[in-house]
């Protein structure tokens, strides 16, 4: 058939019109569109409205002559107690349930054993059983070493009294023990400071939190001996054993939150940037606490640091003064003396100084050997590392006693205390991370989502609930455990470097972009559709008017 | 018995409440900027020796801070070219600050961590967002936590709502105001001081939403940053005026100095100036005349006396000896083959994107195209046009 010049015109503008439209438009989209892989977008929104149920056990164990037997008979298998608490006013809300449970010596993981003692208890000392003499009066509570803590219950429960009001006796108090031992409101608050910034009652919880690192999943730690008059002193210290001895036991009790590297070095020549100034009355040397503040920054930067990752460095010098300066004492800020002679800054380290005056001997012969009496300066460092690693827990309630921390260095109470902190830490931490992450991606639709992302992101987004599951059973080692893989697949996925292409792609450039490509092509298109259109409609008014 | 307890947290991510936290200045003047270390990125996007200044600039804000005690590995410098190895350099390894040669900045410790060509937008957004490559190393990293105040000092040639990059691209004050909003996500900074010393510079911090951050500029919209004094000798304008008036005022600044913002605020009024330094402290939450300089430009540590020490009483552990048999096995450490010549010689063409015809081609195409229809097809082409 042969169509008239025109008529095929009309054709070809038509099919070239049709192929643009329908095989040319979406061609450029699909091959123009980032790539963005699935994200679990509600997954991740249900997370952020997060109900965490931190669950410790406790098993609560009465001594002789504390209950009478018909008490015992009758205290009930559950029991529980609610309590609201709102941070910060609004959104968050603490929930306290108290459960007795009457069973048999499970062997699950009990958070603290409570041992209740008659009220006229006058224990005697036993080594195997970590049990002290509870002979002061104003001590009702005494917290051991491993998880047990011995109240001595009050004068008011006497026989004769009814259930309810034993439990009444007994839920404050053992709350208050655990509030110690475990978590209390504050510790959980501090945790969460990532995402509200609290005005809490006292500056020592600020402090606190200001103190110690943030949860991390290593740190090095640096020990490094500053010897600034190498012609006076010799110094050896023994720090391979010092820190396999005293140093390494604590690590190794805290492999569980954190992995550790350790490295020393000796400084040689190293001058502390102060001047002491001489104390007749005390015929010493003396640095005030305001100038310790300047004495860290000229050295810091002659403290190598050979970490090739990018944990956070724990530095822990200990300073020999020179011969002309000894002996060298470091004053309180109310001019009182330090036993110790050592500070520490918050989240950077600690400074011992080390008088080596005493032992020079009648006649010294410079250089004098001295041998430095390790297990006294890993006793300062171990308390600074405590310190600033956040074991170290605000001051106890009155009538507490604590034992001593044993030979390495912490309490098993008080590596579950950290242990709970850094569990709801890193869960905080990964959610907003996720969160924010989910937001970022969704605000701006030119990222392109790689599939690597998109699986660290789920598999945050797992091991997060999982982490939340276990916290709520008690499992604490399997919580923490959950927690770090989280954080560590929110961390990968957030800042992974693919994240930071198209970032801000203005409309008006993607429009100098186009129009010079795809005008010259569209307008002749265009042109002859509406030359079509318009013969078309001339042609129909022609037929109207031969009709009429 | 056994007695359990439950806690329960409600979460929510659409919370942000940020109580600042009032202390008096007298028992609480330790913890009241609630920063514990100090970060600095000073950034230098020009190169080209008639923009001597710019890196001279840098170069006397890296000098004051590092007087003021933040150590090099605090500090992220970023000069875009080389002004003391420069061919033009009358005077080698110097940058000098003042005429006459009074004030060498350069000196014998500086440490730069990105130089020339590594300058580029893509890197200082990866700096400050931190989404840097795994194998970056450690003095190229900006390692801030949330209790870090940083400085950042941007200099170069700029316009209304952008800086330029070596030459060739520009940085826009929502990518700025964007990474920002990334770092606070992160909690990647305690508070922010940024300084911009270029032409229009207000406008860089119009677009600033995030918390905690102050902003400085040396002139405002509509006007021009200008340069101080060019040296004869060198040839080339020395340092530009408003961070010459600011170095001036550093250098009355000492690690213990009790000068606080606002003092800053009033460096180089417009007399000395010609331009109207401005500056932005509604998104800072602290009043600007408690923040104190060395806040941001020093490291004031804190520091505490260590009360306790643990009594330790086991005597130190022999160390076993290795055994000098000679049949411990050793662990043979080699350096990384830094340039694998067999690995590039015999590599296959990296797989690339497609991407669709460049504008070019299809113009090439449609010129084909018409001269086509013009030799053979006229006809045709009537009905089109």
């Amino acid at each position: 058939m042969f169509l008239s010049e025109r008529r095929r015109g009309q054709l070809a503008a038509l099919s070239i019109a049709a192929v643009v439209i329908i095989v040319g438009v979406p061609l450029w989209w699909r091959t123009t569109e980032t790539y963005r892989a699935w994200l679990p977008v509600s997954q991740i929104k249900e997370l952020a409205k997060l109900q965490l149920q931190l669950s410790a056990d406790v098993e609560v164990v009465f001594a002789r002559g504390t209950v009478t037997p018909e008490q015992q008979k009758k205290v009930p298998l559950t029991q529980t107690q609610e309590e609201e608490r709102a941070i910060d006013g609004d959104l968050i809300i603490l929930f306290l349930i108290l459960l007795i449970r009457n069973t048999k010596l499970e062997s699950k993981f009990f958070s603290c054993h409570v041992l209740f003692l008659p009220e006229d208890t006058a224990l005697r000392y036993s080594t195997q059983a970590d049990l002290y003499l509870l002979a002061f009066q104003d001590v009702n509570v005494y917290i051991g070493q491993r998880r047990t803590a011995l109240l001595r219950i009050g004068p008011q429960m006497r026989v004769g009294k009814t259930l309810e009001q034993l439990l009444a006796h007994l839920e404050p108090r053992i709350k208050q023990v655990l509030q110690v031992m475990s978590f209390s409101h504050n510790d959980i608050t501090a945790a969460l400071s990532d995402r509200v910034r609290f005005s809490p009652d006292n500056k020592e919880s600020i402090a606190d939190s200001m103190r110690a690192f943030k949860s991390s999943p290593g740190y090095e730690i640096t020990f490094s001996l500053l010897n600034p008059d190498p012609k006076s002193h010799r110094l050896h210290w023994d720090i391979e054993g010092a820190v396999q001895t005293y140093i390494q036991p604590l690590l190794t009790k805290l492999s569980p939150v954190a992995n550790f590297s350790i490295d020393s070095q000796t400084l040689y020549y190293t001058m502390l940037g102060v001047n002491p100034r001489f104390d007749t009355s005390r015929s010493a040397y003396t640095l005030n606490a305001d100038s310790l503040a300047h004495v860290i920054n000229p050295v810091e930067a002659r403290l190598g640091s050979n970490a090739a990752s990018s944990n956070p460095v724990l530095n822990f010098l200990l300073y020999v003064p020179d011969a002309q300066h000894s002996p060298l004492y470091i004053q309180g800020r109310k001019k009182q003396e330090v036993p110790s002679n050592a500070f520490h800054s918050p989240r950077w380290g600690g400074i011992m100084v080390y008088n080596v005056n005493g032992f020079y001997g009648s006649e010294p012969e410079f250089p004098v050997d001295i041998n430095i009496d390790m297990a006294k300066v890993m006793g300062v460092f171990l308390a600074q590392l405590r310190l600033l690693l956040g074991v170290q827990s605000s001051t106890p309630p009155p009538g507490f006693l604590v034992a001593r921390c044993g030979s390495t260095g912490l309490a098993d109470w008080e590596l579950d205390r950290l242990m709970w902190s850094r569990s709801v830490e890193n869960v905080a931490t990964a959610t907003t991370t996720i969160t924010s992450l989910a937001q970022l991606l969704d605000q701006i639709g030119n990222i392109v989502i790689n599939d690597n992302i998109a699986q660290q992101v789920s598999s945050a987004v797992t091991s997060l609930q999982l982490a939340v599951a276990e916290l709520e059973a008690g499992n604490l080692g399997f919580a923490l455990q959950y927690s770090k893989e989280a954080i560590l697949a929110s961390e990968k996925a957030f800042f992974d470097p693919s994240l930071l292409h198209l970032l801000y792609f203005p409309d008006d450039q993607k429009f100098a972009i186009y129009i010079p490509l795809f005008l010259p092509m569209c307008v002749p298109i265009l042109l002859s559709l509406l030359k079509i259109v318009s013969e078309a409609r001339q042609r129909r008014r022609e037929k109207q008017a031969k009709k009429d | 018995f056994t007695l359990s307890i439950y806690l329960s947290i409600y979460l929510s991510i659409y919370l942000s409440i940020y109580l600042s936290v009032c202390l008096s200045d007298s028992a609480g003047q330790f913890f009241s900027s609630g920063h514990t270390n100090n970060w600095a990125v000073l950034v230098c996007t020009s190169r080209f020796w008639f923009n001597y200044r710019h890196v001279a600039n840098t170069l006397s804000v890296y000098r004051s801070v590092k007087r003021l005690g933040i150590p090099d590995s605090h500090i992220v410098l970023m000069l875009a070219d080389d002004m003391a190895c420069n061919h033009r350099n009358p005077k080698p390894a110097t940058v000098f600050s003042h005429k006459n040669m009074e004030l060498n900045v350069y000196g014998d410790d500086v440490e730069v961590d990105y130089r020339g060509y590594e300058v580029t937008v893509e890197n200082f957004l990866r700096v400050l967002t931190g989404r840097l490559p795994p194998s970056t190393p450690r003095s190229k990293r900006l390692l801030s936590d949330d209790r870090s105040n940083i400085l950042i000092y941007l200099t170069g040639h700029g316009g209304n709502g952008f800086l330029k990059f070596q030459d060739s691209e520009e940085i826009s004050n929502v990518e700025l105001a964007d990474a920002f909003e990334q770092m606070w996500q992160k909690r990647r900074y305690n508070e922010l001081l940024f300084i911009i010393d270029t032409c229009q510079g207000a406008s860089m911090y119009e677009r600033f939403y995030s918390p905690n951050l102050m902003a400085l500029a040396s002139s405002q919209v509509g006007e021009d940053s200008l340069s101080h004094q060019p040296d004869l000798a060198i040839g080339v304008h020395l340092m530009d005026r408003y961070t010459f008036y600011l170095l001036e005022f550093l250098e009355d600044i000492h690690p213990a100095s009790k000068a606080n913002m606002n003092d800053l605020f009033k460096v180089c009024p417009k007399s000395q100036c010609v331009s109207t330094p401005g500056h932005r402290t509604d998104l800072f939450l602290r009043d600007p005349g408690s923040v104190l300089i060395t806040d941001f430009f020093g490291s004031v540590r804190k520091v505490e006396i260590t009360t306790e020490a643990i009594d330790l009483t086991d005597p130190i552990k022999e160390v076993e000896e290795r055994p000098a048999n000679g049949d411990v096995h050793k662990e043979m450490h080699s350096y990384v083959d830094q340039l694998p010549v067999s690995e590039i010689i015999h590599q296959k063409p990296k797989q690339k994107d497609w991407h669709p015809p460049d504008g070019f081609i299809l113009g090439l195409w449609t010129l084909i195209l018409l001269v086509f229809f013009q030799t053979y097809g006229v006809k045709h082409l009537r009905h089109i046009f």
